[in-house]
């Protein structure tokens, strides 16, 4: 199902400036962001039916962690709350699902991750098979880097490609107060640095970030009274390639590609795309999954995951990103995705449309 | 090959928070910092993760609490478990200090396990001070004041 019987829009986001290494809680970096959320939609927090959480305690190291995340809401009168150890995007997944089923009319999705807090890459390299994968310390870099190569080594784009999408990026950054890096960038001084994961240079890799965001969503006449110009959710799709890295292509994206059919990318023009593409090449490996073109369409004009990565919040700033965009009026239809897993393993896809 | 040992170990770098802080360094101390909520004016101690969980807002003043209170709740042990320090029975209890409104956990001892009673007055035996780190556990256990028992109503609004 990836077009629901009910109309349910993004109708409010908030996200916190990113940060290199943060000190606060969890639920210190969320209060902040909960009440900017309910602060842009005008409401209170007694006005929400579900709330819908993601984070991964295996980033901050605390069992439960996300039990005291809780706190952050409020939870007196009773609240109605749940978690997915997963990018912030996949509890928005849950929440829309919610409203779908008639449960909920509205629902606040919050996300935060402290990538800090912890060797994050030795913390990655354990969502791999226990047995035969995770053993070999694969970390991200390695896998990323493995992706690339293939696809160097195929065809698929040249390292020209992959530096072009790290300086738009960067450049792109500049318009966003709440990016990590973001700057001028020349693809040829880019392709001169050494490579870091070879073929990997430090541009290809995004920065290790902190962060946490809220998106409110809301059905029908409630997002209108919420909001001028919701961010209507036309369709959402989940897609998942097989986790075993040895039985798929790693120089396409099945699952990205299954999950735009699905939710019917080409049918229309395309004004914005905001993809969760932590590494360059993830980029340009989804636009061909997608279908996007970059001459059509402005591609992740937030900077995207590379200038900013706070893991299991980036993919739910990719909806925030192109929501505001539609709700904002600069765009008609947007794309908004989220990844997860290695390699592109995981893919939700979602298209947001202005009335 | 029939075996293979493959050793996971993971260090992190823990931050307790700024809404903490004061909390912690006061314990380093030997006082007792807890923090008010600026919606519902409850004082909690320990001061959580800095936020009041009933109204979703970040704590407000610190608020120095006493260290004797009251039994509100207790427990009495009496299973042996791998690692256990105190002898059997022994009692656990919540116990709301004079000036918190949110109780903390502790040993109650000098007293038989079955004298202990809601009400009952309380006060901390500290470690001695070279031994004081971070943590509640510079206070060894509650022993009772000798007080008479604090009324009903005097703590039936407190939470935990």
């Amino acid at each position: 199902m990836s077009r629901g019987t009910r109309d349910v829009a993004i109708v409010a986001t908030a996200q916190r400036p990113s940060e290199a290494a943060t000190t606060l809680t969890s639920v210190e970096m969320l209060v902040p962001v909960l009440q900017a959320a309910l602060a842009s939609a005008g409401v209170e927090r007694t006005d929400i039916d579900f709330w819908c959480h993601g984070s991964c305690d295996y980033m901050t190291g605390q069992p439960f962690s996300f039990v005291a995340a809780v706190d952050a809401i409020g939870a007196w009168p009773p609240i109605v709350e749940s978690h997915v150890e997963a990018d912030g995007a996949f509890a928005l997944y849950e929440a829309w699902v919610k409203i779908q089923s008639g449960e909920a009319d509205s629902a606040l999705v919050f996300s935060n991750g402290r990538s800090s807090a912890g060797p994050i890459a030795d913390v990655l390299a354990y969502q791999l098979d226990p047995y035969t994968e995770a053993p070999l310390g694969l970390d991200m870099h390695v896998l990323a880097a493995l992706q690339a190569r293939a696809c160097l080594d195929a065809g698929v784009f040249d390292e020209w490609a992959m530096a072009e999408v790290a300086a738009r990026s960067l450049r792109s950054a500049l318009d966003n107060p709440i990016a990590l890096v973001r700057g001028h960038a020349d693809v040829e001084e880019l392709l001169a640095a050494p490579t870091t994961y070879a073929p990997l240079r430090g541009h290809d890799c995004p920065p290790v970030t902190d962060g946490a965001n809220a998106v409110v969503l809301a059905a029908g006449d409630v997002a209108r009274s919420w909001c001028e110009r919701p961010a209507w959710i036309r369709a959402i799709d989940h897609r998942i390639d097989t986790q075993r890295l040895g039985a798929r292509s790693l120089t396409e994206c099945a699952s990205a590609a299954e999950a735009g059919r699905r939710v019917r990318v080409g049918d229309d023009k395309l004004d914005v795309a905001e993809l969760h593409a932590p590494y360059t090449h993830d980029e340009l490996l989804l636009r061909n999954a997608l279908g996007i073109d970059a001459g059509s369409t402005t591609i992740n004009p937030s900077g995207g995951a590379l200038t900013a990565n706070p893991l299991m919040a980036a993919g739910l700033a990719r909806f925030a990103e192109a929501a505001d965009r539609v709700i904002g009026g600069g765009a008609d239809r947007a794309l908004a995705h989220c990844a997860s897993g290695p390699c592109l393993q995981q893919n939700l896809v979602a298209i947001l449309e202005g009335d | 090959m029939q075996r293979v040992r493959l050793p996971i170990e993971i260090s992190y770098d823990h931050s307790a928070g700024p809404g903490t802080a004061s909390h912690l360094a006061g314990l380093l101390e030997g006082r007792l910092i807890g923090r008010r909520c600026p919606v519902c004016e409850l004082v909690y101690f320990p001061p959580r993760a800095g936020c009041c969980p009933r109204d979703g807002v970040l704590l407000g003043d610190d608020v120095e609490v006493a260290d004797r209170g009251t039994v509100t709740t207790f427990c009495v042990v009496n299973v042996p478990f791998l690692g256990q320090r105190i002898e059997i029975p022994y009692v656990a209890a919540t116990i709301l200090l004079d000036s918190a409104d949110i109780g903390m956990s502790h040993l109650i001892q000098e007293i038989s396990a079955d004298e202990v009673r809601i009400g009952m007055r309380v006060e901390a035996v500290w470690k001695s001070r070279d031994q004081w780190g971070p943590g509640l556990d510079n206070i060894e256990y509650f022993r009772p004041t000798g007080e008479p028992d604090a009324a009903p109503e005097s703590f039936a609004r407190s939470a935990g």
